[in-house]
């Protein structure tokens, strides 16, 4: 059966831009050396290598030497917090760590393992109904021996982005470091650190069309990190392993592609985003938009639906070809409700009704017509379904 | 009738072999096929997994592979809570009854025939295909016989007797035309894994084999002790809660006596077990309530019959007599040791299930005597 196929998970991953393949391929083949060698193959490896720390401080609007390469987002992110932690530990330095009720787990259970490993101390900032982040809470928040704080800068799953420049002048204020996880945000929003006063910032190539397994950490020039992987003195002794000279370069440039074209891939992205808010707000009932209305990323649109389990909506949709996500939903059949919709106030059965649609370079106003359609049709089965005499 | 390529079959996939040969047959067969696993309640257990035998992550790992190498897309499908309402809330209140509850009859009943089975329809599948031992027949009138496994060793028959018209229309066994060897050599064919999983778990939501254990922590109040007595009414014991023992019980019951006793009954009502002699076990006649008749309606208002009492008993000649209220009072040609309230009894005629209830009221041992 030929069935239409609608990705809508650009969110999750997206597909490795061809222009970009095209890049990476001599670093497979003749350019495959080690960038730590000394010789001529291992050179043309490290110029490479080089080449792409350039690229990327340009977009960052920092100095090269600041670019850390990592193996994705996860990575970058527990670089920075355990880096951090550590390094103030090795000092004798405060041992307060802040965060969100809304970060991604890689920054989570990073500082939750420092809490319960070794002996440091962690303050959860609340988020409002939409997901923001005060900047007076955060301000309230910090303390004398804060080390680091950590706040997501566009949320994974409800898209919300976060004044981080506001947040940010309050952690200068006190001396205190900021981190930011810019997984999603990477691709779609500013990394002008001059901009942003973070001093740290995660991100991960396969979210902006970029190879998967490679990442970036921009550290400020000056701030103590300690490796949270130990080996080689590679990448500034912060990230001991060979270099994935690939991986990088393919990243250098996806990322300079998305920069070049950001303003017009997220004029796309937001009208796509907004036919789907629209369209779903107005022929679906009991649904709500989740995440901020207006400060929310350009390709995201996220909702619950009263009465609907994800699980099965997302079998639903699957099987119409449309491919979408939810926080809630699991492989295993085993659901859990969205940690991020309880932080943000939404009662348990509405945080296990959740779906995550987000749009891409690829997709097309009939793509989100036929979406609708579909998504309309499976929630209306799917609440019958539940109507139906139960069990006993 | 819908072309095969364009009907829809959603199968119930466990990671083993009979229900993976179910798949690719139909896959075979050109059929759109649909694996999906349904993630049943399991207690907690002290390592602090949660996993029902019938769908651990490995046996998940398993099916989702399978369906991949079949091609066809798989899902699991969250079935804990109603799988606690129903299967498990059933087994906890038969025990309380002083009844010895079969809870796969229970799970085909509202799980797989039911929940799983309206999920299937609501993702516009035409039908349910399971791995059972069975075969659905359709005569030239229209109706649906429910017949046993062509495999009689593997038959499934008897947990499936709560099936009506409707679901037959919208079932398929696939592997029950098949004798068990042939479906390890289709499954080889396929080169999908042979190796059989234990055959059926019967009570899949423990943490581990000890049912009593689990009773003791989930509903304490059906293990209280309580006396022991003979059939005369003389009490000789104590015993650690009716949930402990079954009819034809012997060992574990504590007593020394001259001739072996065994349990010949429970009074739920006054927590007594009652234990006799071999020859006080067991009787001719028994009723069923809750009878489910395949094709709708009982053949006659007395007929005969072969009854099962057990999974694995064989079926046993007897008059049927259809009661009203759903029930069937049951006399066999010749008496039967091991009748068993809360068990099914299922009714055949030759290779057709008829049906089958839940055994009620048993021969009973103190018939006559002052309550």
């Amino acid at each position: 059966m030929t069935r239409r196929s609608v990705y809508l998970d650009h969110s999750a991953t997206t597909p490795t831009d061809p222009r970009v393949v095209e890049a990476m391929l001599p670093y497979f083949y003749d350019d495959f050396g080690n960038a730590s060698s000394a010789h001529g193959v291992g050179r043309r490896a490290e110029r490479a290598i080089e080449d792409a720390r350039e690229t990327m401080a340009r977009i960052f609007h920092c100095q090269p030497k600041e670019i850390v390469f990592t193996s994705g987002g996860t990575e970058s992110d527990n670089l920075a917090v355990r880096g951090v932690a550590w390094a103030h530990r090795e000092r004798g330095l405060g041992a307060h760590l802040v965060t969100t009720s809304i970060e991604h787990s890689a920054v989570l259970k990073t500082v939750q393992q420092l809490t319960a490993l070794m002996g440091f101390e962690n303050s959860v900032l609340a988020v409002d109904r939409d997901g923001m982040v005060d900047g007076e809470v955060l301000a309230y928040a910090l303390r004398p021996d804060s080390a680091l704080v950590s706040v997501i800068y566009a949320n994974n799953e409800v898209g919300t982005i976060q004044a981080l420049p506001q947040l940010a002048a309050h952690t200068r204020q006190k001396e205190v470091l900021f981190h930011t996880d810019a997984v999603q945000a990477a691709g779609q929003l500013p990394l002008d650190v001059t901009l942003l006063g973070a001093d740290l910032v995660s991100i991960s190539a396969h979210k902006f069309y970029g190879p998967k397994g490679v990442g970036a950490l921009y550290v400020r020039d000056g701030v103590q990190i300690a490796p949270s992987q130990s080996g080689g003195s590679h990448e500034g002794n912060l990230r001991a392993g060979t270099s994935n000279t690939p991986g990088i370069v393919g990243m250098a440039k996806a990322l300079q592609i998305a920069t070049e074209q950001m303003e017009e891939s997220t004029a796309l992205y937001r009208r796509l985003r907004d036919q789907l808010i629209d369209g779903v707000l107005s022929r679906i009932s009991d649904v709500l938009l989740t995440g901020h209305p207006q400060q929310r990323l350009p390709s995201h649109a996220s909702f619950v639906i009263e009465g609907i389990d994800s699980n099965n909506l997302l079998m639903h949709l699957d099987l119409k070809g449309v491919m979408a996500s939810s926080a809630s939903a699991c492989k295993t059949g085993n659901p859990e409700p969205s940690e991020v919709l309880l932080a943000m106030g939404y009662p348990y059965p509405l945080a296990m009704g959740s779906v995550r649609f987000s749009v891409g370079r690829s997709t097309t106003e009939a793509d989100i017509a036929y979406t609708l359609d579909t998504l309309v049709a499976a929630v209306e089965r799917l609440r019958k379904l539940r109507l139906q005499p139960s069990a006993v | 009738m819908k072309p095969i390529h364009e009907t829809r079959v959603v199968v119930a996939m466990s990671g083993g072999v009979d229900s993976s040969v179910a798949a690719a047959l139909l896959v075979e067969r050109g059929y759109e096929v649909i694996g999906m696993m349904m993630r049943l309640w399991s207690e907690e257990t002290v390592a602090g997994g949660a996993h029902n035998r019938c769908c651990t992550p490995d046996q998940m790992a398993d099916a989702r592979r399978i369906a991949d190498k079949l091609g066809i897309p798989f899902y699991v499908l969250d079935t804990k809570d109603v799988f606690r309402g129903t299967v498990v809330q059933f087994f906890i209140d038969q025990h309380r009854q002083g009844v010895t509850p079969n809870p796969c009859i229970e799970c085909n009943r509202h799980i797989r025939f039911e929940y799983l089975l309206n999920n299937a329809l609501a993702l516009e599948a035409d039908y349910l295909a399971t791995g059972h031992y069975a075969r659905i027949e359709q005569n030239a009138q229209g109706i649906y016989s429910l017949k046993k496994g062509l495999d009689d060793a593997k038959d499934q028959s008897y947990v499936l007797s709560v099936m009506g018209q409707t679901q037959l229309s919208q079932t398929m066994f696939p592997v029950g035309e098949y004798p068990k060897p042939e479906v390890r050599k289709i499954a080889e064919r396929f080169g999908l894994p042979t190796a059989s999983k234990q055959d059926s778990q019967d009570l899949c939501f423990l943490g581990d084999n000890d049912y009593r254990r689990f009773l003791r922590e989930h509903a304490p109040d059906v293990m209280v002790s309580g006396p022991i007595v003979r059939r005369d009414g003389q009490v000789i014991g104590e015993h650690g809660g009716l949930a402990n023992y079954t009819i034809g019980q012997r060992r574990g019951l504590g007593i020394t006596s001259a001739d072996p006793l065994y349990v010949i009954g429970v009074n739920a009502q006054t927590n007594t077990l009652i234990v006799g002699v071999l020859d006080e076990l067991g009787g001719r006649e028994l009723t069923a309530k809750r009878v489910n008749w395949v094709h709708g309606a009982p053949p006659e208002q007395q007929f005969r019959a072969g009854v099962k009492i057990r999974y694995k008993a064989q079926p046993m000649p007897a008059e049927v007599t259809v009661l009203p209220d759903q029930r069937v009072h049951i006399v066999f040609d010749s008496p039967l040791r091991d009748i068993t309230p809360g068990q099914g009894a299922v009714l055949y005629d030759g290779d057709i299930c008829l049906g089958g209830g839940l055994i009620e009221r048993a021969p009973q041992p103190l018939d006559g005597l002052p309550q």
